[in-house]
This record gives C-alpha cells, structure tokens and sequence, in this order.
C-alpha cells in the first residue's frame, strides 16, 4: 500500500485530501492520553481552569508500558476510542484537529469530524512494539499522577496509522 | 502428603508472566500467520501485516507485545494430595506479580476512587482441587479491550440453546472494531450466574485448533465459529474474512429453570501459558 506523508500539527487543507480506508504516516508532536487524562481535563474546563491546551493538537488514545532505561517509551499502541466518544465532539468543536485510537464511534463523533473538517486515524490494535519504535521523544506534561494515564507529549516519526473517519464523515467501520 | 511452597508457585508465575508479556502463545501466532495468508481486502491485510510484525518484533527483542499488559488472571488445580506451605496464595503471587511488573503497565486500580495500586495487583486466582500430587498453573494477561466487550446473559430455557447461538454470535458482533479482532472466544456454558463466567475465561487456555472433547461441542464451536467469521468484521474491524481465530466452550450442569451463558473476548494476541509443578 502506498502510504501519504503528513506532518503534525495537522494542516486541515491536507485532511480534506484524506479518504476512509487511506494509509498514512504520521510525523510530528501529538498529545498522549485516555479515560481518566479526559475526565480529568473536563472537570479543569468546568472549573473554568483549563489545565492544558489542545487547540490544533492531535491526540492519541495511549496509556504506554514504562519504558526501559536508555529507551524514551515502552510499549505504546492504541486503546478503545469509543470510551473517549463522549468527550469528543465538544473537543472538535473548540479546535481539537485529529484523534488517533482504535475501533468505532458514535454518530455524533462521525458528524463532529464533519462539521469541523477533522479525521480520526485508527491506529492498530495490539501493536505496543510496532508503535514504540515510531516514538523518538516523550515527556510527561501533566497529572503525572495518573501513571499510564498521564498527559504526556509525544513525538513520532512514520507512525502509521488508516483513515477511519474522513473530513466526509465516511467512516471505515460498516455496521 | 507432598509440600510444595506457595512461594515456588509464585516465582514461577512471575517468570511466565515476564516471559508471555512478551510474547504471543505459539497456536495463536500460527492462526495469525494463516489469517494473513488469506485476506484479500488490502487495509485489512497491511493491518495483519503490521499485526504479525508486531509479534516478530516483541518476541525478536523481549518487548511486551501490546501496551495493556492486562490484569493477572491464575487458574490453580492443586492435587489433593499437596499440603500448600507458607503465606496465602493471594499474598504469595501477589507479591511476586508486582516484582514483575517492572516493565510491564501497572492498569490495576480500585473500582470507587479509581486510584492506582501502582503494583497491578491483586491478581485474580481461581482455585480447585483435583485428585494427585502436582500443582497445575494456568496464567493468563487479560487486556481489557477485549474483557470490556465480554458479555452475560441468563437464559430461560424456553429460550434454549438456540437463543444462546444467537446471543454469542450477536456479543462478538456488536463488540466489533473494540477488541482487537481477529478475537478468541470464550463461552461458558450451564452452571450459576458466576460459574459461566469462570468457564468463559478458563476455555481461553484451549489451543486454537484444538478439539473439544466433546463432540457435541466440538461441533457447536465449529458452527458458532463459522457463523462469526460470516460477520465480516475482520482484522481491526476493517472487513475480511478473518473475525475471529478461535471458539471454545466449556459447560456445566445448570438448574432447570435456567440457563447461563457466558461470553469472554480476548484479542488477536493470546498471553497466556500453563506448567505443572510436580509433588515429589
């Protein structure tokens, strides 16, 4: 399969090429985190306190294995999206440009990908190895006290990963 | 009566949890290696590609295969004729899970206030007795991609096995993209509401392509496996032909106002290994 290039942050005049079922490589920084790094993150909006950022980011749904001494991450593949689904579309609306994880969303995660002109990559399920290779620097940003669920900052190089909900609101998963 | 020490148990435990963490059980990456060889839809094949890699790599340079290193699951059958020394079983494999989980993530936390034993303990060990001298350990690392998408349905029996059927094709039907396909499933069949589940997770431990013993079985699990890879989910839910790469059932006798039926979803990358401690 030929693979298309994009670099992060993501530009969303090059998401509008991107088509359900296309390959591609990611490189660049992304945000890292999951179920509690989100709960987390809106209870700070609800506060008024926005802990961190995400305005342009790209997030990927990951909680990594430790990594060994001498190595930036451990194992680092992708969890369950659909956990993140109620987060989301509020998200897209307020600037989020892409998420990265693995498995279905809800419609209303299809149509907030529509209506903003953003994608949501699958990455592959099980491939913690695969996924550590691709990653050439990570730093924790935030509630490090989440562990494998803190907010980390990461960056990747040829992370490869499928279109799976295009700027079309296509979504790759068939009912 | 032999001893053996609840301690030994739990070493060797730790060592096969080091080791499984990173690798994938022999009858799985075989099915893995098989369900590439056959797919035709072009994303879903670079998907088992990546799959396959994935194994290679892990096991080429002892990195854990998948991030979610899971939660210890430890299925014991101790001879009735062992005397069990030192601590608990609990606090012995308890104790030597978390000197093994160096490396490994530490996903264990409690239920109400969500705050992490950052020690991925306390394992969960199902215990029976059986006749002899030797102690077999059955380990396993249950992600929870897979376990979310697990399922429990108590049946009546005017309902039968034929609702049953269509339950446990209609579980791995709507678990879809989440588990990780191609799955293994685990189906408990009979029993108490607790009992069915037990099974569910213990027919994990069958090696895919393995018959059951009995034939009535053996034959449901051939149909449900069949009827599950016609769903065309495929390898991460991107369509194909591969599903799922393995069905077991395990059953039990169940009261006649019932019955239950249990579902256990485990991905593509079975961690899981078994040894027996001999009784001198």
């Amino acid at each position: 399969m030929d693979a298309i290039k994009l670099n992060l942050p993501l530009d969303k005049n090059e998401l509008k090429k991107l088509h359900v079922g296309d390959m591609v490589l990611l490189t660049g920084p992304m945000l890292v985190f999951r179920d509690a790094g989100h709960k987390r993150l809106f209870e700070s909006i609800q506060n008024n306190n926005q802990a961190f950022e995400y305005k342009g980011e790209t997030i990927y749904f990951m909680g990594p294995c430790p990594a060994k001494e001498g190595e930036v991450i451990g194992s680092a593949g992708p969890t369950t999206s659909c956990r993140m689904d109620k987060y989301t579309p509020f998200m897209l609306d307020t600037g989020l440009a892409g998420q990265i994880g693995k498995g279905k969303r809800s419609q209303d995660c299809i149509d907030a990908f529509k209506r903003n002109g953003c994608v949501y990559f699958a990455a592959i399920g099980g491939a913690g190895a695969i996924y550590q290779k691709s990653i050439k620097s990570a730093k924790v940003l935030t509630f490090d006290d989440l562990g494998p669920e803190a907010i980390r900052r990461i960056e990747v190089q040829d992370f490869p990963c499928i279109v799976a909900i295009d700027t079309f609101g296509e979504s790759i998963y068939k009912e | 009566m032999v001893e053996i020490s609840t301690k030994l148990i739990a070493q060797r435990i730790a060592e096969s949890i080091d080791k499984i963490s990173c690798e994938v059980e022999d009858s799985c990456y075989k099915a893995l290696s098989h369900a590439l060889d056959i797919e035709d839809n072009k994303t879903t094949k670079f998907a088992l590609s990546v799959m396959k890699d994935n194994f290679d790599i892990a096991i080429k340079e002892h990195r854990p295969v998948c991030q979610d290193t899971g939660m210890v699951v430890v299925f014991l059958e101790v001879g009735n004729e062992v005397f069990l020394t030192g601590e608990t079983l609990q606090k012995a494999i308890d104790k030597e899970v978390e000197k093994a989980y160096t490396y490994l993530r530490k996903s264990v936390l409690d239920p109400i206030t969500r705050v992490n034993t950052k020690t991925n303990t306390p394992a969960v060990i199902h215990l029976k007795q059986v006749e002899g001298k030797d102690v077999k350990v059955q380990v396993m690392l249950k992600g929870f991609g897979s376990e979310n998408m697990s399922k429990m349905y108590m049946l009546n029996p005017a309902q039968g096995l034929e609702e049953a059927k269509r339950l446990i094709v209609q579980t791995v039907k709507d678990a879809a993209s989440n588990p990780c396909p191609p799955v293994i499933v685990g189906v408990g069949l009979g029993g108490t509401f607790e009992k069915a589940a037990e099974m569910s997770k213990h027919a994990l431990f069958r090696k895919i392509g393995s018959s059951n013993e009995r034939k009535d079985l053996d034959d449901l699990e051939k149909e449900l496996l069949t009827k599950i890879n016609d769903l065309g989910i495929g390898a991460q839910g991107f369509g194909g032909k591969t599903s799922a790469l393995g069905l077991f059932i395990e059953a039990y006798p169940t009261h006649i106002s019932s019955l239950p039926v249990a579902v256990n979803i485990l991905c593509h990358c079975s961690r899981a290994a078994e040894f027996v401690i001999k009784g001198e």
